[in-house]
């Protein structure tokens, strides 16, 4: 029972840490068509971002903060001047992605190293709390508040700011949306800026977790956060949010039980999932998004 | 009357087919102008053209004096165009409600007391306000397309088939409340459904294979079915 309750504590501040990438990831996505593979290089600069700051600051909120905003101007300029010229052209995106993350990756290691730089937890949350006899990580409780936090705040933009309705009725008709007036372009920006900055989240709330950084952190978080929007599917705000915490769920479990399954487990429920309900677990009926996005 | 919308020897391209060759239209205020003609003739390509959603490769499109050509589609709509596209249009994943109010542009200041207003004239959609899009009919739909139309004071609709695909029934409503319409607005309809276009137009344009080849009154085209049978094969 102990040892269950630990594991549940872990699994949903793994899965939490999963849904800040993957959310950004289904949300740019959803409405842009862009699966965007520089999203790891985001998470990572928000690792680096944190550091940075909060050796200067000694701030845990001043961190996690610059991290978000430098990542969030990292995504304006992602898509300002590359992805922004590729909207419809899926292969391009990818190439375009995959070249921004090896470069954005190779000037971490110019500007930080290639050796990973130790950060500890800020000592106001780093102690534990031991309730009948299960030992209860602060950091991880934070991590959870966080995570669902964060759910909680994109729900309702989602649901009810102009913003929120603008991306729902741009993921199926962009055209439509430009033709009542709304300049769709600028919200591209912005909803990519967002998506990134809360990769950055999720990279600083991770370095202090791991015990440090180091710009190899991107690759494993990006892939899960894609077996996340895969599993969720492709584009479903609500569906990657599930499908995280169930990922971090079953890896907390998995890794427990039997570890030498920990690594195939993600990619077997993807593959099941692909198998026999491609258009995603959580998806309630509203399949292939992706190709609704794509098509403008 | 000063003219509204004036389209001169307007030629546009999808890919790397021209598709419109030669249009000429002129709309003055308050009218109400057919654009008839054969399917695949064009007539939905000359609206997505003035709405920018097609490229132009020659030719003028003014709205008063500013020249649309080459702008962007939104700021072509905030120029005052309403634009009902053949699809509909509608956002599935937004309620009726959602729509409208998204539909309303920053310069519209009555938007609520608009939105009433289509309420009346459509009270299908009053009671069915707050249900997503994705659950209305064909005929709901058109209607919530018409009524986005209608929540801002534009100096001309443009309207692409609106009683394609419909019931004799809903499209027997929807004349009636296009002919309401269009005592207030300026109104370019492409209408495949012969009656219904002289329901509401006093003046028509026939569009054959990208080009406009004919033009009147609608009551000598509705004398002439010499005409009617060469372009409209009624
Ligand atoms: N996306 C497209 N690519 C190529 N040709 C198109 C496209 N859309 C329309 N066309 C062609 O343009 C012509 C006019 O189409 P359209 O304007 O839809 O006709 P109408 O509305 O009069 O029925 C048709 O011959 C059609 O095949
Ligand atoms: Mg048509």
């Amino acid at each position: 029972m102990d040892i269950f309750l630990t594991l549940f504590i872990n699994g949903l501040s793994e899965g939490a840490l999963i849904f800040l990438v993957s959310s950004g990831l289904a949300i740019i996505l959803g409405l842009m068509g862009v699966v965007n593979f520089a999203h790891g290089a985001l998470f990572v600069w928000g690792g680096y971002a944190y550091v940075w700051i909060y050796q200067m600051t000694n701030s845990f909120i001043l961190g996690i903060l610059a991290a978000m905003l430098i990542v969030f101007i990292l995504g304006i300029i992602f898509e300002k001047f590359f992805v922004s010229r590729l909207y419809g052209n899926a292969p391009a995106q990818i190439l375009i992605t995959l070249g921004l993350n090896i470069v954005f990756i190779e000037i971490i290691r110019l500007i930080w190293g290639n050796t990973p730089i130790a950060i500890k937890k800020p000592d106001f949350i780093s102690g534990t709390t031991i309730i009948n006899g299960v030992t209860i990580s602060h950091y991880r409780i934070l991590l959870i508040i966080i995570g669902i936090s964060v759910l909680i705040i994109v729900n309702y933009i989602l649901k009810n700011s102009k913003t929120g309705m603008v991306i729902r009725a741009g993921v199926q008709r962009s055209d439509m949306v430009q033709a009542l007036g709304i300049n769709i372009r600028l919200y591209f920006t912005i909803v990519f800026a967002a998506g990134a900055a809360l990769a950055g989240l999720g990279g600083a709330l991770y370095a202090p977790l791991a015990g440090n950084v180091i710009s190899t952190a991107g690759a494993n978080n990006q892939i899960l956060a894609f077996i996340a929007i895969v599993i969720g599917g492709l584009g479903n705000f609500s569906g990657t949010a599930k499908a995280s915490f169930l990922l971090g769920l079953m890896n907390a479990f998995v890794a427990w039980f039997i570890p030498s399954f920990a690594v195939v487990t993600n990619v077997l429920v993807m593959a099941i999932v692909l198998a026999f309900k491609p258009e995603g677990l959580f998806s309630e009926g509203r399949k292939s998004i992706l190709r609704l996005a794509v098509k403008k | 009357m000063a003219s509204i919308l004036k389209v001169e020897n307007l030629n546009s391209y999808i890919g790397q087919y021209t598709i419109l060759q030669g249009v000429d239209i002129e709309v003055k205020k308050g009218e109400a102008i057919a654009i008839l003609g054969r399917n695949g003739a064009g007539k939905s390509t000359l609206l997505k053209t003035i709405m920018g959603l097609v490229n132009t490769r020659s030719g003028s499109i003014l709205l008063g004096e500013d020249s649309l050509v080459g702008i962007p589609t939104y700021d072509i709509a905030n120029k005052g165009i309403g634009y009902v596209p053949e699809d509909y249009g509608v956002f599935d994943y937004l309620t009726i409600a959602e729509n409208l109010k998204l539909a309303i542009r920053n310069d519209t200041k009555d938007g609520d007391d608009r939105i009433a207003k289509v309420y009346d004239i459509f009270p299908d959609l009053r009671k069915a306000s707050e249900r997503m899009a994705r659950t209305l009919s064909g005929g709901q739909r058109q209607m919530l397309s018409i009524s986005r139309a209608l929540v801002n004071d534009n100096k001309i609709i443009l309207i692409d088939e609106p009683s394609k695909g419909l019931a004799p029934v809903v499209i027997e409503t929807l004349a009636v409340a296009l002919k309401e319409i269009s005592k207030e607005s300026t109104i370019l309809l492409v209408e495949q459904n012969f009656s219904l276009a002289c329901a509401i137009a006093s003046r028509y344009y026939i569009i054959n294979e990208g080009r406009t080849v004919v033009n009147g009154k609608i009551e000598d085209l509705i004398q002439d079915t010499q005409l009617q049978a060469t372009h409209l094969g009624i």
